[in-house]
């Protein structure tokens, strides 16, 4: 049996992990609960901060305590980290002061808080920010070991998570495995790669099985890091697959398939279907109605596999 | 305190001939909120900031944040009068590569602790600063100052809220309340009703005093400075004069982001006493 897991734990876990390092500290706008960091603040309460229901107020301590030595991780719901987009923007990227920002809750996965709560454009506006790492790991082994490996890194990162289990699909005992900026190839196939991020990695691997029964032969990858884009690996699948599908549950424009279509016009292309939210908002819904009604689950995402090699 | 206030006010009028120049030259940019704020930064930087110009990036300095940032011709002129750069860098000012970038710049220029130039960020980052000081035990201070106009930004708020909350006593606040902001005097862009009243509502320790003059501004300072406000954060509101020193600028709207001409810089010049009339 699939073990379950929702992101949003590996990163509170991985927050308790890093508490060794002195330098950590966690800033919190009253969603710890939901974000996970009220692990960290309970075991140090000395080193969280609380910012209120004021995410603008806490990017920008943030920015004062990294240039001050601390390293920061400041959490909130992904749709809120938007409000804040300019802080991000001007006071955390522009001066490339490593704070790092996660919200929770992105996607039309996030549910039945409705369309208000469902951020599908946050990895596309943070993208657009020179200096900031964007991520969104697919289980909570893999943010566990991505949240770790940001205490180390020089830069700016924004990572979303996601409210809803999932998945589990790394086992603990892969260590190297999963590094920033490089994505992993789940499943080697040579008809079509299919490249997904976050909750759709899971469905990517159903729909491959999908596939498979047609005699189709799908690659699947877990691209966690949207920016720097693992241009490499996608290069490798361009070459050894000839067509593409993205899949993410966010607006399909501006995120991970725009990421990869840009990569392959200016290197080397191949038919690229993708499949994400249709350019709309969300409702209220179960997750998995959400990702029916959104077109992202497994049928969809073998059936524009399916599409993309019809146009080799 | 070794520096008298007859040098303070001469550092003071030298920083105001370098504003002027520096905008004349560059054909652009910020006098108005410069010269407002330059007694102040005068008095702070000579008497009470502790920091090294030869050792910029001292981790135990205090932190001086001007989050009202496009007033920058103020900030590179203490910081040249201080030694953090030279008078030449001054000539960087608006130029392709220059130390001096249009709004101060952390990433360009010696001295400056934070990227400016949107309004409402600063107090946020000087809150930052003085909670990774208590965190690391140091009695270094984060020194901010923000504008009157800038008070409208919501977020300046949120920070105001928090900073009393977690009782910053090592934050300290100069508001350069010259009464103008980008279009038009701030009482007709945005009321501001009792400003001490709303800060002392949030949880401040706050005084009032007259921005360009030099007796009361030390004693501004020592207030700032004084144990018994080491409470919680406190606010010096001081009272200024937007272009305050040059005539035609003074109390003059048109002269928040705009430069003197051949001869209203002439005219600068003898007014601060640089030139014979």
């Amino acid at each position: 049996m699939t073990r379950m897991a929702a992101t949003r734990d590996g990163y509170g876990q991985a927050l308790l992990d890093l508490a060794d390092n002195e330098k950590v500290v966690v800033l919190e706008a009253d969603l710890g609960k939901s974000t996970k960091s009220l692990h960290f603040r309970k075991a140090h309460p000395e080193r969280t901060v609380s910012c209120g229901i004021g995410e603008q107020n806490m990017l920008l301590v943030g920015a004062g305590m990294a240039a001050s030595g601390y390293i920061p991780f400041a959490s909130t719901f992904a749709i809120f980290t938007e409000r804040a987009f300019e802080q991000m923007r001007n006071g955390i990227a522009r001066p490339n002061l490593a704070v790092h920002l996660c919200g929770s809750h992105g996607g039309t996965h996030t549910g039945t808080d409705g369309s208000s709560a469902q951020s599908i454009e946050d990895l596309a506006v943070f993208r657009t920010l020179p200096n900031v790492v964007v991520m969104h790991p697919c289980d909570d082994v893999s943010t566990r070991a991505l949240t770790m490996q940001l205490a180390d890194t020089t830069s700016p990162s924004y990572m979303r998570t996601a409210r809803n289990k999932t998945p589990v699909l790394y086992d603990e005992a892969a260590p190297g495995l999963i590094q920033i900026g490089k994505g992993i190839e789940l499943q080697t196939g040579n008809d079509v790669a299919i490249i997904a991020c976050g909750v759709l990695v899971s469905e990517s691997l159903k729909a491959a099985e999908m596939l498979a029964a047609e005699g189709i032969n799908a690659s699947v990858v877990d691209m966690h890091t949207l920016k720097p884009l693992d241009g490499g690996l996608v290069d490798a699948l361009v070459a050894r697959c000839g067509a593409l599908v993205t899949a993410e549950d966010h607006n399909v424009i501006g995120g991970l398939g725009s990421a990869v279509a840009e990569h392959i016009v200016a290197n080397v292309f191949a038919p690229l279907e993708m499949v994400g939210v249709p350019d709309r908002f969300g409702e209220s819904g179960q997750a998995d109605e959400m990702l029916e009604i959104m077109s992202l689950s497994a049928p969809h995402i073998a059936a524009a596999a399916r599409r993309a090699i019809g146009r080799k | 305190m070794s520096t008298s206030i007859e040098e303070i006010e001469e550092i003071a009028r030298k920083c105001r001939v370098e504003i002027v120049k520096m905008v004349y030259r560059a054909q652009a940019g910020h006098p108005g909120g410069s010269l407002s704020e330059i007694d102040l930064l005068a008095a702070l930087y000579s008497t009470r900031m502790k920091v090294r110009p030869d050792e910029p990036k001292w981790a135990d300095r205090d932190r001086f944040i001007l989050s009202k940032g496009h007033a920058s011709p103020g900030m590179y002129a203490i910081l040249a009068e201080m030694g953090f750069i030279s008078h030449e860098d001054l000539k960087s000012y608006r130029v392709l590569g220059g130390v001096c970038q249009g709004h101060v710049d952390m990433k360009w220029c010696p001295g400056v602790d934070f990227s400016a130039g949107s309004l409402g960020m600063g107090l946020s980052f000087g809150m930052g600063c003085a909670l990774a000081a208590r965190l690391d035990k140091s009695e270094r201070r984060a020194f901010v100052m923000i504008g009157d106009g800038e008070m409208q930004e919501g977020s300046v708020w949120e920070a105001a809220m928090a900073a009393a909350h977690h009782e910053l006593g090592n934050l300290k606040v100069i508001l350069d309340r010259n009464r103008i902001q980008n279009d038009d005097f701030c009482e007709e862009q945005m009321r501001m009703f009792d400003i001490p009243a709303k800060w002392r509502a949030f949880g401040w320790n706050v005084k009032e005093i007259d921005g360009h003059n030099m007796a009361e501004i030390m004693e501004g300072l020592d207030f700032l400075e004084a144990e018994e406000n080491s409470n919680g954060p406190s606010i010096l509101i001081a009272h200024t004069i937007k272009g305050g020193g040059i005539s035609y600028m003074e109390n003059n709207p048109a002269f928040h982001g705009a430069a003197p001409n051949d001869d209203q810089f002439k005219q600068a010049m003898i007014e601060l006493g640089e030139v014979e009339a």
